[in-house]
């Protein structure tokens, strides 16, 4: 039986490891290398990177970090921030990532999931959406609307058209992260994932606003998800990897405990 | 020398990085000279296997992998490279090496809440006992990333079985040929055990 997988996000600025909240506001809180070796040791189940600045100079600092994440660490490692082009992708695929996430540039440019999806296969191409609820409209039926640019940019484009658009141009997963959500500590936003989740037929990964391990447990089952993603229940200290997988294992969610 | 075969099928630099986790340079080649002078050779590889055994034939690769199987030498195939060891792949109707007798067949699930690709960490049942599998747990899960899976139709050949919607296999060995489905070099540390394991396996 598959398990469940809590997947922890690493927000990488300048080769240091950032934490936003609601998008804006980040603080440097760590390097990347240490804190990735840590959660890997203590039994993470996938790794996601991503780098929040990605200018052109950045990248370079951004792909020195995971390659050295790759050498220590060996879980499927994901990794997304201004992936433009399919050679962004390959880059980041040499220097060790698995999977690449694709978020603002494939909502402005589609085909840039088909393409990578031809290069990389579909199973590593992860279709990231930034989602924030808006009164339900003719152009949003779901009530869900696409943005981009960190949050910045409202697209006016329907997430649950855009997540099944994703599957059909060759995404192999999807992220669905609340903006809304994000960063409250107040729980994943259920009712878009397992909206989302029930339209697919690939495995979806919740995003934002995991405060506790019952946030996780809801969303993996009422949220329909196949993966939680956490960040700051992490990063300060508050959980450990370890403690949150043992808690959900409790409440008898089949999470990998032999590690 | 240890080899990895490049067939253009994926990323191969995560295999090579945990064989220098565990301790095994390895090289990665798509030359089948290499293949010649090879000790042991790992066979991954993702993707399709129409365009995998036609890169195969393309650089003569097909030929040495074979050759080097009946030299009674080891070899251990990861993911496509298990699937395109079977006859015959129903991804793309292709005809595959035939070092084991049994075809590959696309997970068919009728239950909508089970996703495809199969993707994540699942546990295997050992069926048989290997030198590859000594010391893996019960509990222990390994990182899978696939649709198809193969059928082996000599039950000797089996040696793993995993449960996705149902039970296929996952683990298939013969003689100096043993494969798994799962990828140990994203598997975290039962992984990388089975992958140094490789270094003291003479193929017996």
């Amino acid at each position: 039986m598959l398990s469940k997988r809590l997947i922890a996000c690493l927000d990488v600025r300048d080769g240091f490891l950032a934490k936003s909240i609601k998008f804006v506001d980040t603080r440097n809180i760590g390097d990347p290398v240490l804190k990735a070796k840590e959660y890997y040791e203590d039994g993470l189940d996938e790794l996601v990177f991503y780098d929040i600045t990605a200018s052109s100079e950045d990248r370079k600092i951004m792909l020195d970090v995971v390659e050295k994440v790759a050498a220590q660490v060996f879980i499927p490692l994901s990794v997304g921030g201004g992936v433009r082009s399919v050679s962004d992708a390959s880059d980041l695929r040499l220097a060790g990532a698995e999977k690449i996430n694709v978020n603002s540039a494939a909502v402005l440019n589609p085909t840039l999931i088909s393409d990578c999806a031809e290069a990389i296969g579909n199973q590593n191409v992860v279709l990231s959406m930034d989602i924030r609820k808006v009164q339900a409209s003719s152009v949003i039926p779901s009530g869900y609307e696409i943005v981009i640019n960190g949050g910045r940019k409202p697209m006016g484009i329907d997430a649950l058209a855009w997540a099944i658009e994703g599957e059909m141009l060759g995404a192999g997963e999807l992220v669905i992260n609340s903006i809304d959500a994000d960063g409250t500590k107040e729980g994943y936003e259920i009712a878009l994932t397992s909206l989302i989740s029930d339209a697919v037929g690939i495995p979806i990964i919740a995003s934002g606003g995991a405060g506790e391990p019952q946030h996780l447990v809801d969303v993996l089952t009422k949220g329909k998800a196949d993966a939680a993603l956490v960040a700051s229940m992490v990063h300060y200290g508050e959980y450990t990897v370890r403690g949150i997988k043992e808690e959900l294992h409790a409440q008898g969610i089949k999470m990998r405990m032999s590690f | 020398m240890l080899l990895i075969i490049d067939y253009k099928a994926g990323n191969l630099r995560s295999v090579q990085r945990a064989c220098q986790k565990v301790g095994m340079d390895a090289v990665i080649s798509s030359n089948p000279d290499t293949v010649r002078a090879a000790e042991r050779i790992i066979f991954p590889g993702v993707g399709a296997a129409g365009s995998a055994m036609q890169s195969l034939r393309e650089s003569g690769m097909n030929e040495a992998i074979l050759e080097f199987v009946r030299e009674g030498k080891p070899v251990f195939g990861i993911c496509l490279g298990l699937q395109i060891s079977m006859d015959y792949s129903e991804e793309n109707n292709q005809e595959t090496l035939g070092l084991l007798a049994g075809n590959v067949q696309r997970f068919d699930l009728t239950n909508a809440a089970l996703k495809i690709p199969h993707m994540g960490w699942n546990s295997i049942v050992i069926q048989q006992n290997h030198h590859m599998l000594e010391g893996v747990k019960s509990s222990d899960e390994f990182y899978f990333v696939h649709s198809y899976y193969s059928n082996p139709t000599n039950v000797k050949n089996i040696f793993g079985i995993t449960h996705y919607g149902n039970d296929f296999v996952s683990v298939v060995a013969k003689e100096n040929y043993f494969a798994t489905q799962f990828h140990p070099e994203k598997s975290g540390k039962v992984g990388l055990r089975m992958l140094s394991r490789f270094a003291t396996w003479d193929g017996d």
